[in-house]
């Protein structure tokens, strides 16, 4: 019997779940790091034990990237810093935002974005990262700002079958994508637009506040954007992008996330406006599209009925990789709710948390 | 040059839950190379990868903050006691201005 994990980030500490009926029934355990914000965790599956990776803001000490073998029983941090910019270069993490084990190809490659905008890259199972230089130099650095979240590197995709295919995510700077294994890097924002500049301006090579980018691994010339302004489809791996907003109730939002076995369909939860960071019309729901983004529906059976203030952010929204999928949200309000039939019904299985940052989901033996 | 860093609560895991630890050297920049070496998570937690006192960190040597001008280079005497804070401005963004936490007593 396989059991399976839930970590729920938050903003003062981590929750792990687990669930051994198949999803049904989930135990939660004591809260870890206390008072401290966890926005990046991971559970790399790759390996027996799976470990799981936390990227830890302690407040007034610092960032820490600490991980356990154990499934969140005990936590190890290197004696060496795990993370960290070179001496000299002047810079300094402030966050860990996302923490993204590679492909099967590469089983001891882990990839950690930060703030500020930097990938960092590690080939010993993220117990020491590298800065990626060729990102870090790349001539447009300088003119990336920060997003209202921070300068962050929030969201990186390997490809599933070539592991010097990656692109990464960063606020406001928009998406780069490498094909040489990181030396080189390029803009991949055709076609987003930046909304809040005069409109010969609005569409940039790069600047663009990208909040999440997802794709199915059978299709990863397919991609889906949630962007500060508008939601859009890829065909061909960044290098264009089309507006696929018109079947959702608004175009702002940060969650963005793909079924593991239909490739035409995606969830996103969408908030009123940047104004107005609620969901549309105070109902809790989360969308999915079965045809690549050409019509949205709403899925709200099970979710509370009365007006609901939580937004969903944008590493706070999952799926496992079961068929039929589970899908898993966090809020704002700090409740976790779940589905184990592709989104068409849902139960909440922890509530009265801090509000959530991040949530990760896996099988393991 | 041998002086006592006294560590707040939050602090005192890496340090084998000790209240304080004896540091070696002349300048506070120096005493923490050596903090380094010896309990590099505990020295972690109160520099930057660039060797400069993180934002929200107070420090004191004999009663003196040490946030202004260039910490690293403040000397520290035989005997000197080296006091670690936490700010009040734990959850802000921003960096703490000196002059809104004027010095105090060290107890």
């Amino acid at each position: 019997m396989s059991l399976a994990i839930l970590l729920v980030g938050t903003r003062k500490g981590l929750m792990i779940a687990r669930s051994a009926d198949d999803r049904r029934t989930w135990a939660t355990s004591d809260f870890q790091f206390l008072n401290q914000e966890v926005y990046s965790v991971a559970i790399d599956t790759r390996h027996d034990p799976p470990r799981i990776l936390a990227g830890v803001g302690t407040g007034h000490w610092g960032p820490l990237l600490t991980y356990s073998d154990d499934l969140g029983k005990s936590w190890t941090e290197p004696e060496e810093p795990p993370i960290g910019f070179p001496a000299g270069s002047g810079a300094s993490v402030a966050r860990v935002w996302q923490i993204q084990p590679a492909t099967a190809q590469q089983p001891d490659v882990v990839y950690a974005g930060v703030e500020p905008h930097a990938l960092f890259r590690s080939d010993d199972r993220g117990q020491s990262f590298s800065l990626v230089e060729g990102l870090w130099e790349h001539p447009d650095r300088p003119s990336w700002v920060p997003g209202g979240g921070g300068a962050c590197l929030h969201t990186v995709l390997t490809h599933p079958t070539d592991p010097d295919d990656l692109m990464v995510v960063m606020s406001a700077a928009g998406v780069y994508r490498t094909q040489d294994g990181g030396a080189g890097w390029k803009p991949a924002n055709r076609g987003i637009q930046v909304a809040n500049v005069p409109e010969d301006q609005r569409f940039p090579v790069f600047g663009q506040c990208v909040h999440k980018v997802a794709f199915h691994p059978d299709n990863p010339q397919r991609l889906f954007a949630q962007n500060h302004f508008g939601v859009y489809r890829s065909e061909d791996r960044g290098d264009s992008w089309a507006p696929i907003e018109s079947g959702l109730p608004s175009n702002f939002g940060f969650a963005m996330v793909a079924h593991p076995h239909r490739p035409d369909v995606f969830y996103n939860f969408p908030l009123q406006a940047d104004a107005e960071r609620f969901p549309p019309e105070a109902k809790l729901r989360v969308y999915r599209t079965e045809n690549a983004g050409a019509t949205w529906d709403p899925l709200s059976t099970g979710l509370p009925e009365d007006p609901y203030y939580g937004a969903v952010l944008r590493d706070a929204l999952v799926a496992d990789s079961r068929d039929p999928a589970g899908v898993y949200f966090g809020t704002r309000l700090g409740e976790v709710y779940a589905s184990r039939d592709d989104g068409d019904t849902w139960s909440m299985i922890a509530e009265h948390l801090p509000d959530v940052l991040s949530v990760r989901v896996a099988e393991v033996a | 040059m041998t002086s006592r860093l006294l560590l707040p609560a939050a602090l005192r895991h890496y340090a084998g839950e000790q209240a304080e630890v004896e540091i070696h050297g002349a300048t506070l920049g120096a005493a923490l190379d050596d903090l380094a070496e010896r309990l590099p998570q505990l020295e972690r937690r109160l520099r930057d990868e660039q060797g400069r006192l993180r934002p929200h960190v107070l420090m004191f040597v004999d009663g003196v903050s040490v946030r202004t001008g260039t910490p690293m280079e403040t000397p520290v005497g035989d005997g000197a006691e080296v006091f670690v804070a936490p700010a009040v401005s734990g959850g802000s963004a921003k960096g703490i201005s000196p002059a809104l936490h004027p010095l105090r007593e060290v107890s």
